[in-house]
């Protein structure tokens, strides 16, 4: 039991190490970052200036020690744009995106699963034609395309201009874009969600508790449905690891002041540290999430206790 | 009240439809049977026979593709309705329980076993208090050692034979009138099986129940049984007291039954011969899991075996006992630990590339699961001609060659351009034992292979084994757990238990003069065994 709890806290310690040092590469081979920071046409003692003040005229292993260490002590650099450190700036927006992915998720876990349900318990008829149909189009769709059309009809059926409440963040304001976001995962949670209970229902202990004289509801709901949500615990660890990285469309569509909107910008005015930061708070997220599956797994799973 | 000459059960005329497009139009039909007080009575077939389509007319949880649609079922008296009631099912249940063959399956895997006894009391509308003291009273009744222990585990920490147990404990929870169980111990080893059969028949006297018993043993027919009826595709062929029906079978299939479940260690003798095969004290340890919770499972130790050619060497043991992983070994799909092997001298352990694919030509394997064995997307033909192809044939060659092996074992021609869904398990195995066979090994190894097979198909499929071996003469390494298989068709034995060789020896005298302890409760165990002969 330790054991595992151990070996699971240093296999997402080496990830989040292979993380950082994979965002050291990449920014570093992306270009020279002294000539990105400094402005367009600069002259060469500038940029060398700028390399040095930045350390980036030491070799690179130098550089990679000197990275590591100031990610360790909590330093992230800071935004070339505004001078604000990125931390600063990723925590500004990160509420807005954490209460349109919450949202997005609410949706996705109860509309999937009631309709996964639904299906599962209907195999065969209409009604679980009608959620498959629904749920290939909601993972079909591509949500730049059902954002536009949300708005679209929003703007045409009721007047009312849906793309964007500014830098406010409202109960009403956050119902489209969390539909746009949700729409793909409530269709693989419905997916999911019915397969997972067929293979259920058809097990043996099901047949065992019928004979044993117990209803068909009490069979459903104690026996059924929570060995069922075992396989589903994954898929929301998955969707709470892709909290921050999912909304970078759907924000961009209904300009919404979040994470994905500053990822975005940051990319475009060329702002490494905030980049960095923002690469390594979505790698950390997924990394997070999947140990508190495993951590999960542990108590609604008794079987995975005496591995 | 139960009046004593009243029959608890009664079956008359009844008839069970498949669904069109099924090999026949009834499940089973004119099915008649009656249970009377106290009695047990067993119902002996083979698969498909229809012997458990029975227990779930009785017990009402017959899928909706299989309606009743011909006679009565009579519980104490009263008519069963013919459909799914669920008002019906809870009254059934108290005057009936139930055990199924995998037991571990069919309790719910993450709810502790205790409350899902409590559970049935729950439903039954016992008090809270009464619940746990009468699941307690019930776990020490069907004999299991810590009784409060077992109330706290999870299905998954008990074996097969304690879960069977739990199921047993469910069944008897609201003391029925009928006991139901269906191959209860065809799952369970040998050992464990004895004490499960120990156990139904003292429960039946204590809670004074009657059970309906489904088996396809005979031995366990001949422990348990009063009455017994036998099925073949969905009729009763003979039926009377077990007594009359083991003695003196008035049918034929009856009696081919009997006789395949007969200890017979007289055909064979030990011929000396050189030897081909041999394994000098090897290991084998599985390592799982990673850094902190690394464990080790030594799944072979230090085993040895000599196998002459032409001659058959049967590894007996119970599950988990190391005999798969032996052989894996023997042909090379794991890597031992420690320890030599050697095929006709020569040091085969470390062999590479060429050598070692030259060796695997010479090894084949016939393993348990004949379904699982053959690719879906291959038709007959092409698995049994890949080997000889790989190993250099000409496309052609290998066709006609693979045509030969199908009569050889038994199969026609034109099955070659069929796929193996259109086989049944035995003609399965025997297109197995063709794709072996085809590479002209000099031994061959069977890992439990006639262990998914009927009783009936099983005889046929050892017939098989021993005339391709006469004709062909290979050497054989049979792998079984079932010890009347051993005795049909081995010329020497080793008996294993946790990884280690416990026993070895010429068959005969292993099986009538065992000499180590485990070797003896396992011949003693065998269902039927009465002193130093089984049935």
């Amino acid at each position: 039991m330790t054991g595992f709890i151990l070996s699971k806290l240093l296999r997402a310690f080496i990830t989040l190490l292979l993380t950082v040092s994979l965002v050291f590469i990449f920014i570093r081979f992306s270009g020279d970052p002294a000539a990105a920071m400094a402005p367009p046409d600069a002259p060469q003692e500038v940029i060398d200036q700028y390399a040095e003040k930045l350390g980036l005229d030491k070799p690179l292993w130098v550089q990679y020690t000197n990275y590591l260490g100031q990610i360790f002590r909590g330093d992230f650099g800071h935004s070339v744009d505004s001078g604000r450190s990125s931390v600063s700036l990723f925590l500004d927006r990160l509420p807005a995106t954490l209460y349109l992915g919450g949202f997005s998720l609410l949706i996705a876990l109860t509309v999937g699963i009631s309709l996964g349900t639904v299906a599962a318990l209907n195999r065969g008829n209409f009604l679980d034609r009608g959620v498959m149909a629904f749920s290939v189009f909601a993972f079909a769709m591509p949500n730049f395309l059902f954002g536009l059309a949300v708005i679209l009809i929003g703007a045409l059926g009721f007047q009312t201009y849906l793309g964007g409440q500014g830098a406010s963040i409202s109960w009403v304001g956050v119902l489209p874009p969390a539909l746009t976001l949700g729409l793909a995962s409530t269709g693989s949670y419905a997916r999911f969600s019915r397969s997972s209970l067929l293979e259920t229902i058809n097990k043996p202990f099901l047949l065992a508790a019928e004979a044993r004289g117990i209803s068909r509801t009490r069979r459903l709901i104690f026996h059924a449905m929570p060995n069922a949500a075992i396989p589903l615990v994954t898929l929301i660890g998955l969707s709470l690891g892709g909290l921050i990285a999912g909304s970078v469309v759907t924000e961009q569509v209904f300009a919404w002041p979040g994470v994905g909107q500053l990822l975005v910008r940051s990319v475009a005015t060329r702002d490494i540290a905030t980049v960095q930061f923002i690469v390594l708070a979505i790698a950390g997220t997924m990394v997070v999430a999947n140990l508190l599956v495993d951590f999960l797994y542990l108590i609604i799973d008794p079987r995975i206790r005496v591995q | 009240m139960k009046n004593t000459n009243a029959a608890i059960l009664e079956l008359s005329n009844v008839g069970i439809g498949l669904p069109l497009g099924a090999d026949r139009q009834w499940a089973v039909r004119d099915v008649s049977l009656t249970i009377l007080p106290q009695q047990t009575l067993c119902l002996v077939g083979e698969s498909g026979s229809g012997k458990s389509v029975i227990a779930q007319a009785i017990m009402g949880i017959l899928p909706s593709a299989l309606p009743l649609k011909e006679g009565k079922i009579k519980l104490l008296g009263k008519d069963i309705p013919k459909q799914r009631s669920p008002n019906f099912n809870l009254l059934r249940s108290v005057k009936m329980g139930m055990v199924f063959q995998d037991a571990v399956a069919s309790l719910n895997p993450i709810k502790k076993v205790g409350h899902q006894l409590e559970e049935i009391l729950l439903v039954h509308g016992v008090s809270r208090k009464e619940r746990k003291s009468r699941v307690l009273k019930m776990l020490s009744a069907v004999l299991l050692p810590n009784p409060e222990s077992a109330y706290r585990s999870y299905p998954h920490e008990m074996s097969g034979g304690q879960a069977q147990r739990i199921v047993i404990a469910g069944a008897l929870l609201l003391n029925p009138s009928l006991l139901i169980a269906d191959e209860p111990t065809t799952a369970l080893d040998v050992t464990t099986q004895a004490e499960i059969l120990e156990l139904i028949t003292k429960l039946k006297i204590e809670f004074n129940t009657s059970v309906l018993f489904i088996t396809h043993d005979f031995g366990v027919v001949s422990e348990v049984g009063d009455q017994i009826a036998v099925m073949k595709d969905g009729k009763i062929l003979e039926q009377g007291s077990v007594k009359n029906v083991l003695k003196n079978p008035q049918n034929e299939y009856t009696r081919s039954l009997l006789k395949a479940a007969n200890l017979d260690t007289s055909k064979k003798k030990l011929k000396e011969t050189e030897e081909i095969l041999k394994a000098d004290n090897i290991s084998l340890t599985y390592k799982k899991g990673f850094f902190f919770n690394q464990t080790k499972f030594k799944a072979v130790q230090k085993v040895s075996l000599s196998l002459t050619a032409g001659s058959t060497l049967a590894v007996v043991g119970e599950s988990g006992s190391g005999k798969s992983s032996l052989a894996k070994c023997l042909l090379r799909l794991e890597k031992t630990n420690s320890g030599k092997i050697y095929y006709r001298g020569k040091d085969i352990t470390d062999l590479k590339g060429a050598h070692l694919k030259n060796f695997r030509s010479k090894v084949q394997v016939v393993l348990q699961d004949p379904f699982g064995a053959l690719d879906p997307r291959f038709k007959i033909i092409d698995a049994i001609a890949e080997g000889p192809i790989i190993h250099g044939s000409s496309w052609n060659e290998a066709n006609s060659r693979a045509i030969e092996m199908l009569s050889l074992v038994g199969l026609t021609p034109q099955s070659a351009e069929r796929y193996p869904q259109e086989f049944s398990g035995g003609q399965r195995q025997r297109i197995c034992i063709a794709r072996a066979l085809i590479m002209r090994p000099e031994v061959l190894i069977a890992d439990e292979a006639v262990s998914a097979l009927d009783v009936s198909i099983q005889v046929k499929i050892l017939d098989l084994f021993e005339d391709l071996q006469k004709r062909l003469g290979f050497a054989m390494i049979f792998i079984t757990h079932d010890l009347h298989v051993a005795a049909a068709i081995s010329d020497s034995v080793i008996v294993m238990k946790d990884g280690r060789v416990v026993e070895s020896g010429q068959t005969s005298s292993v099986f009538m003069n065992p000499q180590a302890k485990y070797t003896k409760m396992l011949i003693s165990s065998a269902p039927g065994y009465q002193g130093g002969e089984v049935l």
